[in-house]
């Protein structure tokens, strides 16, 4: 792992310069381009305006406890709230008119863009959208489709960005070649940037913290074809590959190494789709797969590759450490400290790549380390040592404080003695002295760290108590938030009472539990660093499932062999079957349990049967098998207990099974599934064969024929497979002669009785 | 070069029947009056590989093909025919000579085909990767390239299916993924552990495997040995050594210090790697492979290397393993792929054996092929077709798209469209063939009119 990150600082490096060199010039004639295609087609332009809609709030609550405070748009990123760098790179880009959209905090959104420059802008229009109900991107977009048939504000092809984009790529091009592939291609909708990032080996995670993308595209169209992002939960497994596609595309390009950086060029048919599709919330998740699912309409997405610019998103605490990082080595040019580009104050860039205010104290003892930035009235005690940091405006930091991989917002007290270590630090936080932060600690604003207090790594802590109600759906928990945001807000005060003091006798503020499926996420998604037992155990866990790995190969589409075939024979067909029979028995269980009634059971199966492509005679056996299941499954002392069970489940759900047992095949499969069971546990169900079989026939759902004709398929099998047929020979004895005279029928079942 | 080539002649194949009979063999089937194996031969000795083991399944067929290969090429090659038992499958025949190979690398060619993309090149991918196997990939052939309708009209409906699906790395080096096309009903699934390591993987549907392969011979043996049950080189071998490349399994390949001093080039233990690997950047050598890097990043992990050569799309490449794909290899060598065939063409496009004779108002068109002795009638009408040797035909007599092979006896007034006489057959006269085959020595009697039939003695 060190040499991979050395080669990435050494990459860093030598892009860094690149981008140095040649960024401004190129921009500017790609200016220059843009103002030669306005007067070339200046009526088209003139129509069709650069527009973007950018998304002030993520729909996420990866950055909690901090954005319960504070919209994640408004928050800084190297001392400057990240909606100015993108609304700086689209200004830069051209684009002429933004829609912020605001939903959570848009109190605050709306009264930072009145105080900053941006409403005033010559070249960039920006007009701020309210909805408090919107509870996704979805929403947020049905929202924007509704607003424009009334007001008709997106006119065509639009940008959609996030409020949280760092990025300095050219977007006229872009949108010029989207643009004229629409107008090739009606149904190219929509364009969406990647770039490449190699997600690491061991923790399937890439730079920015986020899951690894698996993409298809095609080569030479660049046509996106498959979309699948990895939970982490499982690294390994394969990806599938719907095989129209590779009918269809001679080649196919799948991606491990991209990230999305949801940055997308959009035709206002993107609008009407979520319109139409009111169930589509993520933007990825829901609306480019649906997309991609959709073979109907036949929307197609491409992808745009860039190189040499810079573009992500800031989508938790791992990637606003990364992007921090690449801001501080100017990757990100021009939007980095030392330039003007949004009304920030600029700083002064010194050699190490430490950018320093102009007026920050700093004491001659103190130790300041490369890529670090010192904001503008920041008081650096003596003896401090500050590496890979940044510290905002107006704090003042008392002596022999460590400060290491952290980011420290403004107006921060740091009393003397402190040691923080890869954390982030909000405005007015006061640490008292000796206190320790331990990797990966947030500190929301205003708390105070008591004296010599030890915050536990990954603690998140806020004066705001942890909503109790934690919902395990992002979108719907974001719901609440955004509700109660404007609570939170004013009971700011009342939540401000000392009692919160779990941070020391003298401190304030609650550490947040880490809610249970989180808890991987705290180390994947903190700005500090992945610890090394984490990643040993990772290297551990690869080796272990490429030991499996031969064994358990998985039931791929690939040859297999005869001898690996084995024992994964059994899933390529049955596998199916396997699941679908586990779903109808976990159906027909809980139809048992709850009472459900047989028409409901009935259409659940049929759905099942549908999306598993059954047979109606697989249902038959599969709900046959449940129901035996059912009957071995419940306690019983003796043969026949288990008899009375299975003759009472038997006649309760008859009708369900006699639903599928229309014809003599299915009910053929209901003896031979039968057979098939009475084979695997022979001591329990073996005996009752004969018994059940006879049940089955009095309660009418199998009729002779069928019984007769299973014995004589039977009679040609083997000694072994006759076991049952043997077992029942008297009963079908009696169903021949029951069937030659008929009249009989009646006397001889009593007797039977 | 140490390679030792084993071409796999296959015996007496069941797809080809009635062509192959007793006494034809499939490696001695006749490609423009050639022995289908004379064209493996030659191609092997243009790249100046001469040491060939000739695999043959089947001691009669072996004694066929053994007397033959004296008879042509003994003075020209050095070539051992080695006899194995029928249906033991391609890895099973190689199980069965493995006391045979003793170089480095084996070079694996099926005797059945007709090309010109030179083994050679295979041979030296295999050698710079240093990999554990080297496949040779070729653009899917057209099938039915007919230029002009013909028989192959009733192909055009279908569409070629994809016979193999095929991952690449993205230098088009390193093969990551093999499937057959028929065998993935829904889904292909790539394992993500090797797309994770490799970055971008492209899955080709336009390819498939031209069986022909180069193996390290350590690695090949091993697999062999330790996976009794493994019967096809392409099935089963080639796809599990895909599938095992990041992961070597201890077992497997305990013998390591074999494959390693043959230069798998990554040192003894991880320490050691990861410097080579990291002064390789570092000196801004060509880059490391993912192999290497993936290695780097485990411990007592081992790869090898599955590489792939793709063949220029210009080149021709046919197997001959069904009955279409005969008549198909029969038409291009003395139509379009014409270099193939080693003779010398008139200015009609058409090789007429002088020894041959022609009736009055017989025409041979362009892309025919008469043999030594063949005698046709008056009034005939040959096109696009192959005629044998010594092969008698009555007057008024049309053969299409066709391939007569030696002896073969033609009666007057027959018309043969798409079919295929097998040497000694008879044709009555009057007989209207229409994509037909004729076994050796059956005689079809007068005036019958059929249609897409097989004839064969029961």
């Amino acid at each position: 792992l060190q040499f991979i990150l050395e080669l990435r600082v050494l990459d860093s490096l030598v892009k860094s310069n690149l981008i140095s060199e040649g960024g401004g010039g190129g921009m500017g004639a790609q200016k220059k381009g843009g103002g030669a295609k306005v007067s070339e087609d200046a009526e088209e332009q003139s129509r069709q305006r650069l527009q973007a809609i950018l998304l002030a709030d993520s729909f996420a609550t990866k950055f909690r406890p901090v954005t319960l405070e504070r919209p994640k748009v408004l928050l800084p990123i190297v001392n400057v709230p990240m909606i100015d760098y993108t609304l700086a790179w689209l200004e830069y880009a051209g684009i002429e008119e933004v829609f912020v959209f605001c939903c959570a905090h848009s109190v605050q959104v709306i009264e930072y863009l009145e105080k900053s420059e941006w409403y005033s802008h010559p070249n960039l229009v920006v007009r701020t959208i309210e909805s408090h109900k919107s509870i996704s991107a979805g929403d947020a977009l049905r929202y924007m489709y509704e607003q424009q048939t009334e007001t008709s504000q997106i006119q065509g092809d639009f940008v959609l960005v996030s409020g949280d984009t760092v990025s300095n790529m050219p977007l006229a091009d872009l949108i010029q070649e989207h643009r004229e592939r629409k107008k090739k291609d009606e149904k190219a909708i929509m364009t969406m940037v990647i770039k490449q990032s190699k997600s690491s080996s061991l923790t399937h995670q890439s730079r920015l913290g986020t899951d690894q993308l698996f993409i298809a595209v095609d080569p030479l169209t660049k046509q996106l074809l498959h979309y699948e992002e990895d939970k982490i939960d499982h690294p390994r497994g394969s990806i599938c590959l719907d095989k129209s596609l590779l009918d269809s595309n001679p080649s196919v390009l799948v991606c491990n190494d991209m990230q999305d950086c949801y940055i997308d060029i959009c035709s206002p048919e993107v609008l009407s789709l979520f319109e139409d599709n009111f169930d589509y919330q993520h933007l990825r998740r829901h609306f480019v797969k649906g997309v991609l699912v959709d073979d109907i309409m036949g929307y197609k997405i491409f992808t745009h590759e860039i190189h040499s610019s810079y573009a992500a998103s800031i989508d938790n605490f791992r990637s606003y450490d990364t992007v921090s990082k690449d801001i501080i080595q100017r990757w990100t040019y021009p939007y980095v400290p030392d330039i003007n580009f949004s009304g920030n104050r600029p700083l002064k860039l010194g050699r190490q790549g430490i950018y320093r205010a102009s007026d920050a104290v700093q004491s001659r003892s103190a130790d300041v380390g490369a890529s670090t930035v010192i904001g503008y009235g920041t008081k650096i005690g003596d003896g401090d040592k500050i590496l890979n940091s940044v510290i905002g405006n107006g704090c003042s930091i008392g002596s022999n404080v460590v400060i290491e991989g952290s980011y420290i917002w403004n107006n921060v007290t740091i009393e003397d003695g402190c040691e923080i270590r890869n954390a982030i630090v909000c405005d007015g936080v006061k640490i008292r002295a000796g206190a320790v932060l331990h990797p990966g600690v947030v500190l929301s604003f205003n708390v105070v760290v008591g004296r010599d207090f030890v915050v536990p790594a990954y603690s998140k802590v806020s004066l705001l108590q942890q909503p109790t109600t934690e919902d395990s759906d992002e979108e719907l928990e974001y719901a609440d938030s955004s509700s109660g945001t404007a609570d939170h807000m004013s009971g700011l005060n009342l939540q401000m009472e000392p009692k919160a003091s779990e941070l020391g006798p003298d401190g304030a503020g609650y550490i947040w539990e880490v809610c249970e499926g989180a808890h991987d996420e705290e180390w994947k998604h903190s700005v500090a660093p992945i610890p090394k037992d984490k990643l040993s155990e990772f290297t551990q866990a690869i080796d272990d499932d490429d030991t499996d790995d031969e064994s358990v190969i998985p039931a791929s589409g690939e040859l297999k062999s005869d001898a690996d075939s084995i024992n994964t024979d059994m899933n390529d067909p049955n596998d199916d079957y396997y699941y679908f029979e586990k779903e109808v028995e976990g159906t027909v269980l809980r139809a048992v349990e709850e009472n459900i009634k047989v028409d409901l059971v009935t259409l659940e199966i049929n759905g099942l049967r549908l999306s598993y492509n059954m047979e109606s005679a697989d249902c038959a056996g599969a709900t046959f098998y449940s129901m035996m299941k059912l009957a071995v499954d419940t306690p019983h002392s003796s043969a026949s207990e288990l008899y009375k069970t299975a003759t009472s489940i038997i006649s309760k759900w008859k009708e369900l099974l006699g639903f599928y047992v229309k014809k003599i095949d299915e009910q053929i499969e209901v003896i031979m599934k039968f057979e098939e069971m009475c084979q695997d546990s022979p001591k329990e169900l073996g005996p009752l064969f004969t018994q059940i079989l006879h049940l089955l026939y009095d309660k009418d759902v199998l009729q002779e024929d069928a019984i007769l004709r299973w014995a004589e398929e039977k009679a040609g099998a083997d000694e072994v497979d006759k076991v049952y047929l043997k077992q029942c020979e008297t009963f079908i004895q009696w169903l021949k002669e029951a069937s030659e005279e008929e009249d009989e029928d009646d006397e001889d079942e009593e007797e039977d009785d | 070069m140490d390679f030792q080539v084993v071409i796999l002649a296959g015996g007496f194949s069941s797809t080809l029947f009635p062509l192959v009979s007793k006494e034809v063999p499939k490696a001695l089937l006749p490609v423009a009056n050639r022995p289908v194996l004379s064209y493996v031969l030659d191609l092997l000795e243009s790249n100046n590989l001469k040491d060939l083991i000739v695999v043959v399944e089947g001691e009669d067929a072996a004694l066929k093909v053994g007397g033959w290969i004296s008879s042509a090429c003994v003075d020209r090659l050095h070539v051992e025919v080695a006899a194995v038992a029928e249906n033991v499958g391609t890895a099973g025949a190689l199980r069965a000579i493995a006391h045979h190979l003793t170089a480095k690398d084996i070079l694996i060619v099926s005797g059945d085909i007709v090309s010109d993309i030179p083994p050679g090149a295979v041979a030296a991918t295999h050698r710079r990767h240093d990999a554990a196997v080297t496949a040779m990939l070729c653009a899917q052939p057209v099938s039915g390239p007919s230029e002009s309708g013909g028989s192959g009209g009733k192909d055009k409906t279908k569409k070629p299916a994809c016979e193999d699906i095929i991952g690449l790395d993205s230098w088009k080096q390193f093969l990551l993924y093999i499937a057959k096309g028929t065998e993935i009903k829904k889904d292909t699934r790539v394992k993500k552990s090797i797309l994770c390591a490799a970055g971008k993987m492209e899955l080709r549907s336009d390819l498939v495997d031209s069986h022909i392969y180069a193996f390290k011979r350590s690695v090949l043996q091993k697999v062999l040995d330790q996976k009794p049950a493994f019967r096809s080189l392409k099935q089963d071998v080639l796809p599990y050594l895909v599938r095992t490349q990041l992961s070597q399994r201890s077992d497997v390949f305990s013998d390591q210090s074999n494959v390693e001093e043959n230069g798998n080039g990554n040192g003894k233990n991880n320490m050691q790697n990861n410097e080579v690997v990291l002064s390789q950047i570092l000196s801004n050598a060509s880059s490391p492979s993912f192999h290497q890097v993936y290695e780097s990043g485990l411990d007592s992990r081992k790869t090898h290397k599955c590489c792939v050569y793709i063949a220029d799309e210009s080149k021709y490449f046919v197997r001959l393993n069904s009955i279409q794909a005969f008549m198909d290899v029969n038409r291009d060598v003395i139509g379009d792929a014409n270099h193939l065939s080693g003779y010398s063409f008139s200015a009609h496009h058409n090789i007429v054996h002088p020894s041959a004779e022609l009736g009055s108002k017989t025409t041979v068109g362009p892309h025919c092929m008469l043999g030594e002795g063949s005698q046709v009638g008056d009034k005939c009408s040959v096109k696009r077709s192959v005629i044998g040797r010594h092969c008698r035909i009555g007057s008024n007599v049309k053969i299409v798209n066709s391939v007569v092979m030696d002896h073969a006896t033609i009666g007057d007034g027959c018309s043969i469209q798409g079919s295929v006489i097998c040497s000694n057959a008879q044709l009555q006269e009057r007989v209207t063939l229409r994509d037909c085959q004729v076994e050796a020595g059956y005689i079809v009697c007068v005036g019958g009119e059929h249609k897409g039939e097989t004839f064969a003695r029961k």
